[in-house]
């Protein structure tokens, strides 16, 4: 059985959440009290990811820790048909250099989230600027798939790097970074939204 | 902006954050009512002093521990916090969820909580499920000597009412508002028939239309694990954040004709009357004052 260590309003736990709600695989969650209780700093929870970060899934004897690897993970294990993560090297590398992004320069979202609403010490104008930065290049990349009639960020069907960035994209408004600019961003939201099995999470709504 | 001059907002008892976050001996800094305040512990006992301009310690104001959160006022109130004899109950299990930034007015926060009819659309297959959207026949007053507006008989359909819900239940509700930033929700318990569940929330306004919420239950669930019952109330409260920072105006308008009233809305419109008897200005709507704020 699949155990997912996991907490309620991370856009990186929700990458895995909604990835294996898509696909349709059943696991179990293991709470973690991240906020206000700091378990994941926890001599318990280091053992089992040193970096003291959210998620961690184990799969039997595998322990996977950061959303990307565990997208990577479970695509490759789970997906029969392989469209989430194929296995040809040029659409891998394009992936992965997407996956770097959503656990990069994305992330920059995610800390004006966590100054705004859960009071962490970041610089707020300063990682807000990287997250408009960031939004900018993604939103360049997909009106210029779009001009190629591509719907996704690689290829011609959703791929974990869609799962990967959409997020931290969809949790701008949290962070107090408007999304009204970016257009192509917005269509392509709406097409994850109509993905079977998509799911939603706090602050990101269904439509 | 600086500390308000609104005596009604000064004039009351505020919880500024729960007793895990502040450890004896260490300071925080927070705000309250526009103005920067430093909690410090001295063992269990909490002092609050007003930051000076130097970021030093300034003028100290009263300061208690109350239902797991520290309490302080910048004025002189006229009453205590709200009486909560259910905190004595020893079966009890009190759960701290932390505090959360809303960009939206204090006010707006505590109308949000009082709102039964937007539990399908927001909080779908938890709170409230579609086609199930009406808002039964409730009654709400405002009941002396207390002056506190409590909301009675509420009803709805829930799918998944409590972390320790199986199935669907109509619960039960009866809002309470003991002050114009504090209030709690008395729910029928999934676990002990007749008893019921609390959930609070004892909201600081840091400035007009900013604030931290302070959310806790008081529940009688033996099941579930505390993590649990945290991420519950944090995918709840965490659903409406986002909404609350949208509306507009900032300010919560206390006149009437405002914003649209209906049926279900009694509750609101008799929080909007009440804040409007008392005189309260901040956090209101005040027409152009409240572009600034915005």
């Amino acid at each position: 059985m699949i155990h997912l260590y996991d907490y309620v309003l991370s856009g990186n736990c929700y990458k895995v959440r909604l990835f294996l709600s898509i696909i349709g695989k059943e696991y179990e969650e293991r709470a973690v009290d991240y906020y206000p209780g700091g378990e994941h700093r926890t001599p318990a929870f280091l053992e089992l990811n040193p970096l003291g970060q959210i998620p961690v899934l184990t799969d039997g004897a595998v322990t996977l820790r950061d959303a990307q690897a565990i997208l990577v993970y479970l695509a490759g294990k789970y997906d029969a048909g392989r469209s989430w993560y194929p296995e040809d090297p040029e659409t891998q590398g394009a992936i992965a250099m997407w996956l770097s992004f959503a656990g990069g320069e994305l992330m920059n979202s995610s800390a004006a989230r966590l100054h705004d609403m859960l009071f962490y010490d970041f610089d707020i104008d300063k990682v807000r600027a990287a997250a408009h930065a960031a939004f900018r290049v993604l939103d360049d990349h997909l009106t210029d798939r779009e001009i190629d009639h591509g719907d996704w960020i690689v290829g011609d069907n959703p791929t974990i790097a869609d799962i990967a960035c959409f997020p931290y994209v969809a949790l701008g408004g949290d962070g107090g970074i408007s999304l009204d600019d970016y257009h192509a961003i917005r269509r392509w939201m709406s097409r994850i939204k109509a993905i079977p099995g998509f799911t939603i999470m706090p602050g990101i709504h269904a439509t | 902006m600086a500390k308000t001059n609104d005596p009604v907002a000064l004039n009351d008892w505020q919880a500024i954050g729960n007793l895990d976050e502040i450890q004896s001996g260490k300071r925080r800094n927070t705000r309250l009512l526009g103005q920067e305040i430093i909690v410090e512990m001295d063992g269990d006992r909490p002092h609050v002093f007003e930051a000076n301009a130097a970021g030093g310690m300034g003028r100290e104001h009263p300061a208690q521990i109350l239902y797991g959160h520290i309490w302080t006022t910048l004025g002189k109130p006229e009453k205590p916090p709200l009486d909560m004899p259910e905190f004595l109950e020893d079966k009890r299990r009190l759960v701290s969820c932390g505090a959360v930034t809303v960009r939206a007015s204090a006010l707006r926060i505590v109308e949000n909580f009082l709102d039964m009819s937007h539990f399908p659309y927001v909080h779908t297959g938890v709170l409230g499920e579609e086609p199930i959207t009406e808002v039964n026949d409730y009654k709400s007053e405002i009941r002396q000597p207390d002056d506190e507006l409590w909301a009675t008989e509420c009803s709805f359909f829930q799918p998944q009412a409590a972390m320790s819900a199986e199935d669907g239940q109509v619960s039960e509700y009866m809002y309470r508002v003991s002050s114009p930033f504090v209030t709690v929700l008395y729910k029928t318990c999934p676990a002990v028939e007749g008893a019921w569940d609390l959930v609070g929330i004892f909201v600081q306004p840091r400035d007009e239309a900013v604030c931290d919420v302070h959310t806790f239950m008081l529940v009688l669930d033996d099941l579930s694990t505390y993590t649990d019952l945290v991420h519950f109330q944090h995918k709840i409260f965490l659903q409406d954040r986002s909404i609350l920072e949208n509306q507009l105006p900032k300010g919560l308008p206390l006149s009437v004709g405002e914003e649209t009233a209906v049926k279900a809305d009694g509750s609101s419109m008799l929080y909007r009357r009440w804040l409007r008897q008392k005189g309260l200005k901040f956090g209101t709507w005040q027409g152009d004052r409240d572009s600034q704020a915005a």
